[in-house]
């Protein structure tokens, strides 16, 4: 970069890797670059239009959810947080992992279940009207969890552990010696949660808050189902009931900056946390041993968010099930949904892992300035909500056939019609954009665990930078490579507003079947589906509780 | 100036290489004939394992040419990938890949041959490096001795036209250390291998190389055998790399460096009345109760065993004198007499 001469001494090794990676780069933008690009063709009419009737009260749902969530994923992750790790109860270890579930309940299902189980005339409300002695629904009701309140709160319990995650590290990474000394300074054990745990933790907090809020803005089922008016709400009906993609796409970048706020505000928290846990690496912080009855007491607090975020609608999604099953069994519609999820996560899975490795080779072969940006915009999509990348990628899939079709048409005489969307390559393309920054991530921590000079030894020893690849990097990472692959897979399968907007005509994945149905209002139809859908989401808490105490951001 | 030619097995011609700001190589030139061991020392970030790494080819260089064997490796226009170079490295970390077996490590190196030649190739080396036993083992279950052993009969198998080692003894033990390198320098002496080897360690490269290159800042000391550098350095730094020296003030006059502790010989190409610096050899001064040329009051002594350290403190100069002696004195003993032998000490003009 120096020198005018470095040009003559470049190499070539690795220079495809990275050519690769400016294609991914590139593939990764487009959707953003056509939102803007629609969004400006809308007249300004439209965008006034916009600004005084959707806009404020969308805007205004959105800072309040944004806001509810925020407090209650806070509160609930980081009290379990510090439950589980200051003190030692019975149960402790079990629910330290358990407290993950939740993470297996996608938001659009949380809501669907408890639609029904909270219904008038439900099993919760009948047990309640019994034991209060009240005979119908019309004596004595709960208020409605189709609410700001019921969504915020349904919410907060399914995307709490975004926050425990990261607290509960920080909270074992802080030193003993920490509490110790704020002890001898004369803080009570009680309060060293409030002068010392928690000012520490609070970057953690920072990052899990706004990974948690990340989630919401992605949320288009829980939000509709509950009657909450979001940007995210906004963005689909304006597109599907209205066909307006001027609109829709200027509602999508209005969204994009509450996104970016957000992603500002986690940068920044993750900076702090950085700092602050590299001072410490010392003996961990070790519970303290209470009475059996604060034990209990403690015990049914941490499980309280547990039952609520996933125990209650995972045994209301088995029991539907199982109804279901006796009543008609495994029907060939079911088999149908889930023979494309499969696919359609497989396939995506494949191509998110291998534009991750490309993005991340790239990057270890030829370190600098220009890989490191390379891999920052590839990553992009991690914090654009599922329909913002959907809208895009339609905008782009679209343009894309016409110029097929019409190309096709003109020098052979035959009409394509929608091969990209009909196909299902751009819901593809959607999943891989929004997923690459979990497979890339993945795979950049496996591979930072091999040391550089296998790579020179390798080379050294008569292999090309593929070669090394194959031989070395492959075998070395690829339980990395794997989990990575299976966070996308799962995060595929779950991913509702992306596949609602993209899928093919007449293609229904479990998400899909799921929305259709509690649009409907036939919520047990696809109690199959959701039962499936949590049964695949468990499969990564079990992976973050094996991966120890350290668990990692999911 | 250097010349390609087919005589040197590597040639070094005025590479440069920075990071940023930081000047790695700074226009080394340097040629080793074929067979020779060679010796790079230096502190660390001196920018010798920078250059390992340029003549290996995982590195680039900014500016210069690289030569092996008299073909342009790296240059203006060329650049050789390094699976393309013959050459072997071993690393300061070994780096034995933890995946494969000690026969699979160095068979890694021999993929493009045929089967039975890279199997007997195989058995060769294990057989010549004493770790025939160990073909079957992961690098986790050998120990450090071990995993150098695996590391360099990886290195060597392919055949390279030049091996080059980054402080491949650094990381065993003191006693184990000394034996591991006499026994791998007199196996690279036996096969005749050309060798560039990295050390920080100033006894190792004295005793390891036939020629030893002392590096600073990216530059080149001075190059020369162990004598050489040792008993000939060309400056102060090269001298003090070596050897704690005592060093003393004084004039330059009448062919006599002129001190506190005495007038020392020596012509010199130097301005009457110049400052000179006596750099005096702890073991250049000999030590008894008898008086000598200069007296002396023993501070503190440290015995180490086959020598013992003495602190003299000497009237007239500032710092005390560090002197090393074979002879006992007997406990207690505080005057003594020191005289300093003749090849005891260097002069250079002051810093």
């Amino acid at each position: 970069m120096t020198s005018a001469a470095q040009g003559s001494y470049r190499r070539s090794a690795g220079s495809r890797w990275l050519i690769g990676a400016g294609a991914i780069a590139f593939l990764v933008m487009l959707p953003i670059l056509a939102l803007v690009m629609q969004a400006v063709q809308g007249s300004a009419g439209l965008w006034s239009h916009l600004v005084s009737t959707i806009l404020p009260v969308a805007l205004l749902d959105t800072l309040i959810l944004l806001s509810g969530v925020g407090l209650i994923t806070a509160v609930l992750g980081t009290t379990t947080a510090w439950l589980v790790t200051a003190y030692a109860f019975p149960g402790r270890r079990v629910l330290e992992w358990a407290l993950l579930l939740p993470l297996a309940v996608p938001t659009y299902i949380i809501a669907y279940a408890y639609l029904d189980i909270l219904h008038p005339v439900g099993p919760v409300q009948g047990a309640i009207r019994w034991l209060l002695g009240y005979s119908s629904p019309r004596e004595f009701r709960l208020p409605d969890v189709r609410s700001m309140t019921g969504c915020i709160l349904l919410l907060g319990f399914v995307l709490y552990p975004y926050v425990y995650i990261p607290t509960r590290a920080m909270f074992l990474t802080q030193s003993a010696s920490l509490v110790e000394a704020a002890r001898t300074l004369g803080i009570s054990r009680r309060a060293v949660f409030w002068h010392v745990a928690l000012p520490l933790a609070r970057p953690a907090v920072a990052v899990g808050v706004s990974l948690a809020l990340m989630e919401t803005l992605n949320d288009i089922g829980a939000s509709e189902f509950l009657g909450v008016r979001t940007l995210t709400v906004s963005i689909y009906t304006t597109w599907i009931t209205r066909s307006d993609l001027p609109g829709a796409s200027q509602i999508a970048l209005s969204l994009l900056l509450v996104v970016v706020t957000l992603v500002a505000f986690e940068k920044w928290a993750r900076g702090k946390q950085r700092y602050s846990t590299g001072a410490q690496r010392n003996r961990a912080f070790e519970p303290r041993q209470v009475s059996a009855g604060l034990g209990l007491v403690l015990f049914i607090t941490v499980l309280l968010p547990i039952v609520v975020g996933f125990a209650a609608p995972a045994t209301y999604l088995a029991v539907e099930a199982w109804k279901r099953l006796e009543f008609a069994g495994l029907s060939a519609r079911f088999l149908g949904e889930a023979f494309n999820t499969i696919v359609l996560a497989t396939f995506a899975t494949i191509l998110t892992v291998l534009a991750g490795l490309l993005v991340s080779y790239a990057s270890r072969l030829r370190p600098g300035t220009t890989s490191s940006w390379l891999q920052r915009l590839s990553t992009l999509g991690y914090a654009a909500p599922g329909t913002v990348i959907a809208i895009g990628v339609l905008i782009v899939s679209a343009t894309a056939d016409r110029f097929i079709d019409r190309t096709a048409h003109a020098w052979f005489g035959v009409s394509t019609g929608l091969l990209f969307i009909g196909s299902g390559a751009a819901l593809l393309y959607a999943y891989t954009v929004r997923f690459l920054a979990i497979s890339a991530g993945g795979i950049d921590a496996g591979l930072a665990r091999i040391p550089i000079s296998f790579d020179h030894a390798s080379r050294v020893l008569g292999q090309s930078a593929a070669g090394t690849f194959r031989y070395v990097h492959l075998p070395l990472s690829k339980a990395a490579i794997t989990a990575a692959g299976l966070l996308v897979f799962v995060d595929c399968v779950k991913e509702l507003p992306a596949t609602l907007l993209l899928r093919p005509l007449n293609v229904e994945t479990f998400a899909t079947r799921l929305y259709g149905e509690a649009a409907r209002g036939t919520y047990e139809e696809a109690s199959i589906a959701a039962l499936s859908i949590v049964a695949i989401g468990i499969l990564p808490v079990i992976m973050l509780s094996r991966m120890g105490r350290n668990g990692l951001r999911p | 100036m250097i010349s390609a030619t087919k005589d040197y097995a590597l040639e070094l011609c005025n590479v440069s290489r920075r990071f940023g700001q930081t000047v790695a190589l700074d226009v080394v030139s340097l040629a080793i004939s074929p067979g020779e061991i060679i010796c790079l020392v230096g502190r660390s970030g001196c920018g010798k394992s920078t250059l390992l790494r340029m003549i290996a080819g995982v590195d680039t260089i900014d500016s210069g040419r690289v030569l092996l064997n008299g073909n342009e490796v790296s240059g203006p226009s060329t650049f050789v990938e390094p699976e393309k170079r013959r050459i072997g490295f071993v690393f300061q970390d070994y780096a034995l890949f933890p995946h494969l077996t000690v026969e699979q490590n160095i068979l890694f190196g021999l993929k493009d041959r045929p089967k039975q030649e890279a199997a007997d190739r195989i058995a060769y080396v294990l057989e010549h490096i004493g770790i025939a036993h160990l073909s079957a083992r992961y690098p986790h279950m050998l120990s450090g001795g071990e995993q150098q052993r695996a590391a360099l009969a990886r290195a060597l198998a392919p055949q390279p036209d030049i091996l080059l080692m980054d402080e491949p003894f650094s990381n065993l033990d003191r006693g184990l250390r000394d034996r591991v390198r006499d026994e791998t320098l007199s196996l690279l002496r036996k096969l005749g291998t050309t060798v560039i080897m990295v050390t920080h360690d100033p006894e190792e490269a004295l005793s390891a190389g036939d020629r030893v290159v002392l590096m600073k800042s990216g530059r080149i000391v001075q190059t020369g055998t162990g004598y050489d550098l040792h008993d000939r350095p060309i400056n102060p730094y090269a001298a003090e790399f070596f050897c704690a020296f005592n060093k003393v003030p004084g004039v330059y006059r009448d062919g006599h460096v002129e001190t506190a502790i005495g007038r020392f010989a020596r012509q010199l190409d130097a301005g009457e009345g110049s400052p000179m610096t006596l750099y005096i050899r702890p073991r250049g001064i000999s030590v008894s109760r008898e008086a000598g040329d200069i007296s002396g009051r023993v501070k503190s002594r440290v015995f180490l065993g086959e020598v013992e350290q003495l602190t003299v403190l000497v009237d007239g100069l500032e710092q005390p004198l560090q002197v090393r002696t074979m002879n006992r004195l007997p406990p207690g003993t505080e005057a003594v007499g020191l005289t300093v032998l003749p090849d005891g000490w260097l002069t250079f003009p002051p810093a």
